[in-house]
């Protein structure tokens, strides 16, 4: 697709989520929250899972460490706002030294050691009783004016938070780094061969994936009000942001945006009717994506899927 | 701590080892041969031990004359899922395997919550226990572990004298020139996952006997998996045998020294070490990205 139309098709969905207190009920607008915040840890992960193509599967350590950052932040008396920015830097730091240690992995070991980084993160988390209350997770103070009111507030935030990763997706996917992560996808060895600087490189990019998981972790914990390590840490969500991203398109600037959107109205559509088996539905997307979108929903060739259907087949070609 | 108190420590955690060598062995076999990290394990093993867990319940069927039935059912299991599903895709990168595997655990680990729920059951067999020279060894986990060792040894046999092992390991070497030696490498890539799933099966069996049986502990179980294939090297019996006595024996001291809440940690972070300074593993066999 066109990058333009991309982000023409952008710049609509945005004007659609922020608007949405305008014309729909409350149950649609906690719905953009939620679209708005995957968006943007969707949009995180393709830095370093699209572009560079690493299978990454630790957006939710950074989720969780953003939660707790921000939350342990505002509990020690900074303002809400600077408490987010607290957590933002305090996630980058943390994974740009991990990706200094485990990019050096590559394959299944890459993604094993991102998957373990969950694990001992949550487990350190949980058992740290004294700092982060343990299992019973940490209380925060809501904002005034009632659960409406403050979704609103929020999905301001979770829009804005959505934009700047879109628009640093938009920086990376035309400059130099996007370019040499590109290399790295296709060859990582002959990228190196030809002088991309692949280990800044890689750092970067998982620290790009990382900086805005944790911003959205803890305007996360602000909203609920209530954490815990279960809930911060959940590894369905560090499945979930990948398939969101392969969905609508890996390493390309509205593919994820495109994916969580398609995910959350089949989620939606699916959960009303079948509450018991949410997680066998995303089990079933995740083998008809793998098996019948390829490259996502991006990939598709639109032109020659609506000629296929109205039987233009000359078109097509 | 006395000295007695660290000799039942050891052995705890070596009895325990072979346990976990028993789980992991099939893991490392798929992961070797088909480059495949494979997310169902644990769902496996845990359907082993739902099957073990019913028969006995349900019909008054023993662990030991379930066993093969299990193992015959998760190896047809095993053998179909990866000739109809994962046998389409096991070239492409490892982001697309692993999430698919991902995606079938997800869809198993559903149906087994919505029909079994996630209640701890346990096959009580009441063995008692014996001491030998101030050590106690709980019957039961003896007949696990002799059990795990026998059936770890089988594939060991397996995978060296029969025809099929030999196919299996040249496979693992070099997949296209077996293909030119007329291996029928699609073929084998089903035995091979179907194996996996048969010791995921038995494993449930054995662990059916020691733990409770429930849907909880998948993850865990997959986890275990991770931690033992990067100690012990990938693909090979001997190394999920070191593997496996190795974090088995670890986490025994860690329980005792930190905490059994703390006994995974160590475990996860040994293997982010040891995948960082050392990524084949203890027995220094080449693993396979």
């Amino acid at each position: 697709m066109d990058r333009r139309l991309q982000y023409i098709l952008f710049a609509v969905w945005v004007l659609a989520l922020a608007s949405t207190p305008f014309w729909a009920s409350n149950y649609i607008v906690r719905l953009a929250v939620v679209v708005a915040m995957y968006s943007a840890l969707t949009l995180s992960w393709n830095f370093i899972g699209g572009f560079a193509g690493y299978p990454s599967f630790s957006t939710a350590a950074f989720f969780g460490l953003g939660c707790y950052a921000g939350a342990l932040a505002q509990r020690a008396g900074i303002p809400m706002v600077l408490a987010w920015g607290v957590a933002t830097l305090a996630t980058g730091a943390f994974a740009a030294a991990l990706g200094a240690i485990i990019l050096r992995l590559r394959g299944h070991y890459f993604a094993i050691g991102s998957i373990a980084v969950v694990e001992v993160v949550r487990l350190v988390i949980s058992s740290w009783g004294s700092l982060t209350g343990g299992g019973d997770g940490l209380n925060l103070p809501l904002l005034s004016g009632g659960p409406n009111a403050v979704a609103r507030i929020f999905l301001i935030v979770m829009v804005t938070l959505m934009i700047v990763t879109f628009l640093i997706t938009v920086y990376v996917d035309r400059s130099r780094l996007g370019f040499g992560l590109r290399c790295i996808q296709q060859n990582e060895d002959a990228a190196n061969m030809a002088g991309v600087n692949i280990t800044l490189y890689k750092v970067i990019a998982y620290t790009l994936s990382a900086l805005f998981c944790g911003t959205v972790g803890a305007a996360y914990a602000s909203w609920t009000g209530y954490i815990d390590p279960t809930d911060s840490f959940s590894i369905i969500m560090t499945v979930k942001v990948p398939v969101m991203c392969l969905l609508g398109g890996p390493g390309t600037v509205l593919g994820p945006v495109i994916g969580t959107a398609a995910f959350t109205l089949l989620e939606e559509v699916f959960w009303a009717n079948f509450l018991d088996y949410n997680r066998a539905i995303l089990g079933a997307v995740i083998v008809i994506l793998i098996f019948f979108l390829p490259g996502g929903l991006l990939a598709i060739s639109y032109r020659g899927l609506g000629a296929r259907l109205f039987g233009r087949r000359k078109a097509a070609a | 701590m006395n000295a007695m108190g660290q000799l039942q420590t050891l052995v705890n955690g070596i009895v325990l080892g072979t346990l976990y060598a028993c789980l992991a062995v099939g893991f490392s076999l798929v992961w070797g041969v088909l480059n495949i990290v494979n997310m169902l394990h644990g769902s496996l093993i845990v359907l082993g031990g739902y099957i073990t867990y019913f028969a006995w319940h349900s019909y008054g069927i023993h662990p030991l004359l379930a066993l093969p039935a299990v193992a015959l059912l998760m190896y047809a299991l095993g053998y179909v899922v990866q000739l109809l599903v994962i046998n389409k895709v096991v070239h492409q990168p490892v982001l697309v395997t692993m999430t698919l595997t991902f995606g079938l655990d997800l869809i198993l680990y559903n149906f087994m919550t919505v029909y079994y729920t996630a209640t701890p059951r346990r096959v009580t067999l009441d063995l008692g226990a014996t001491v030998i020279g101030g050590i106690a060894i709980p019957f039961d986990r003896m007949l696990g572990m002799v059990l795990a060792l026998v059936l770890t040894g089988l594939l060991y046999v397996v995978m060296r004298r029969s025809r099929v092992g030999r196919a299996i390991v040249a496979v693992r070497m070099d997949s296209a020139a077996a293909a030119l030696m007329g291996i029928k490498v699609n073929r084998i890539y089903a035995i091979t996952f179907g194996i996996g799933a048969l010791m995921a099966g038995v494993t449930g069996v054995i662990f059916a006997m020691v733990y409770p049986v429930t849907t909880n502990l998948t993850g865990i179980y997959l986890g275990k998996a991770f931690v033992i294939c990067v100690i012990g090297g990938l693909g090979s019996v001997q190394g999920a045998l070191v593997g496996g006595i190795v974090l088995g024996i670890i986490e025994s001291f860690a329980g005792q020294f930190f905490g059994p809440q703390h006994a995974i940690t160590v475990g996860f972070l040994l293997m982010l070490v040891l995948l960082v300074v050392k990524p084949t593993g203890l027995t220094g066999i080449k693993g396979y990205e």
